[in-house]
């Protein structure tokens, strides 16, 4: 199944002269480009790992290319996605966010139903993936 | 009206038979050059820059070459970008930043790199204070630096042989990662004193086989010097009166021979002294009013009571 959070996600992947070219508007607007990793991509799983620090006052897209390069190695079957944050007074918030690299197999997630005191059904979701170790996870240690 | 009207078209547009190689083999140089208005920073370069022949020599160079290749470019004759990193020696003053600046203007303009910028930094910048520090701060500085031109002055410092545990090496070995697997997105340029890069690249010939270009920034004569000081009076709306001229020529010899000259950097020093003098002066005789001629007048006074006259 697969995941679709952020933004181009119902597009094809995103080749890397698209992704330098998204990431040069997002730097010409002025925001803060920060490139973040997890094996968890449960839709409520709002804290990725920081892959770095987020960067500031860069003019090229370059710069966060390399990152999310050098990310790519170092996690090669993690869920990476580059996020904007736009400081201006008002927005102070992320303002860009997409998926840059997936796993290759994605279970997706299972519906898990809890039945409460009086009929009540409580239902959640869980990652098929996440019934492994955190390091196990997406063929990562096969 | 009408009968214009009806005027075949073609009889119009029919081109006028003429011998000529085939258009796809043909690149317009003139038209390359004309839109890069490359021309009117060479001239400014010319104009603003006293001396330093070699350097002009060497940018017009490095402006054809990459003309010519953006020529071959569009008739898609495939090749590597040629490397741009350089070094620039000289001794202090001499205009290694200016050049700089102006040598990013220079690629900025032939395409060779995306953004006009030049990002300087010195050692502190690039070397970290403990363990762990450097190679998260030489990255930051040079994916600041991307698409542009990083400048590391006294580059040099970068070394230091007697500290075996010095970080600098370390800030070293990053930057020649980047300089050679980012080379079409950065230009890095090293300045410094020339025996000292020349210590500086023997230490490191990793370094000294990745730049291309080595630039040597002549010391300026005397009378350059004298022409440096004219167009810096200039753009500050000062003059020399007649008397101050010769003046200004005597001190400039004078202080050429003086320990410590940084070449242009003490003539701006020099002028800034003049200026306070000048500004004494005229305060000292407030009580009657100065005319537009007395504020922008710089006198053999004013230049005489410098300290390089009493010795």
């Amino acid at each position: 199944m697969r995941i679709t959070q952020g933004q181009f996600s119902f597009l094809p992947e995103l080749t890397d002269a698209e992704i330098q070219a998204q990431i040069q508007y997002a730097l010409d607007q002025g925001w803060a480009l920060a490139v973040e990793y997890t094996d968890d991509p449960h839709p409520k799983n709002y804290y990725w790992s920081m892959w770095g620090t987020p960067m500031f006052d860069l003019k090229d897209a370059a710069g966060v290319l390399m990152e999310i390069l050098a990310c790519r190695v170092a996690r090669p079957h993690d869920y990476i996605k580059v996020q904007a944050f736009d400081s201006n007074k008002g927005f102070e918030s992320i303002r860009m966010a997409f998926i840059v690299q997936r796993p290759d197999y994605e279970p997706g997630f299972e519906l898990v139903r809890s039945e409460g005191p009086g009929r009540i059904i409580h239902y959640s979701i869980r990652g098929y993936a996440n019934a492994l170790p955190s390091c196990e996870r997406y063929g990562a240690s096969r | 009206m009408r009968a214009l009207w009806c005027q075949p078209v073609t009889l119009l547009m029919e081109p006028v038979p003429v011998e000529k190689p085939e258009p796809d083999d043909l690149v317009d140089l003139a038209a390359l050059y004309a839109d890069s208005h490359i021309a009117e920073i060479l001239t400014q370069l010319d104009r603003d820059l006293v001396g330093l022949v070699p350097v002009k020599t060497r940018i017009r160079e490095i402006a054809a070459l990459l003309l010519v290749e953006s020529g071959r470019r569009e008739l898609g004759i495939q090749a590597e970008p040629p490397s741009l990193h350089m070094c620039f020696t000289g001794n202090p003053g001499t205009g290694k930043t200016t050049v700089a600046r102006r040598m990013a203007d220079v690629l900025y303009r032939l395409k060779y790199i995306r953004r006009n910028h030049v990002v300087t930094v010195s050692r502190d910048d690039l070397v970290g204070q403990y363990i762990g520090h450097t190679a998260p701060k030489t990255k930051e500085v040079l994916k600041k630096a991307m698409g542009g031109v990083l400048f590391i002055d006294e580059a040099y410092y970068l070394y230091r042989p007697e500290n075996e545990r010095d970080y600098g090496q370390e800030a070293i070995e990053i930057l020649l990662q980047v300089m050679e697997d980012n080379r079409n997105d950065l230009v890095v340029i090293l300045a410094g004193y020339k025996d000292r890069m020349d210590t500086f690249f023997r230490s490191n010939p990793g370094m000294a086989s990745r730049i291309a270009h080595n630039i040597d920034f002549p010391d300026y004569s005397a009378d350059e010097l004298y022409d440096i000081a004219e167009i810096m009076m200039a753009s500050m709306h000062y003059r020399f009166d007649t008397g101050a001229v010769a003046v200004m020529r005597d001190y400039i010899a004078r202080r050429m021979q003086q320990p410590r000259f940084a070449n242009a950097r003490s003539i701006r020093n020099a002028i800034d002294r003049a200026r306070l003098r000048m500004a004494n002066r005229l305060f000292a005789l407030r009580d009657t009013p100065a005319t537009r001629q007395a504020l922008e007048t710089i006198t053999a006074e004013d230049i005489l009571t410098s300290r390089v006259f009493a010795q």
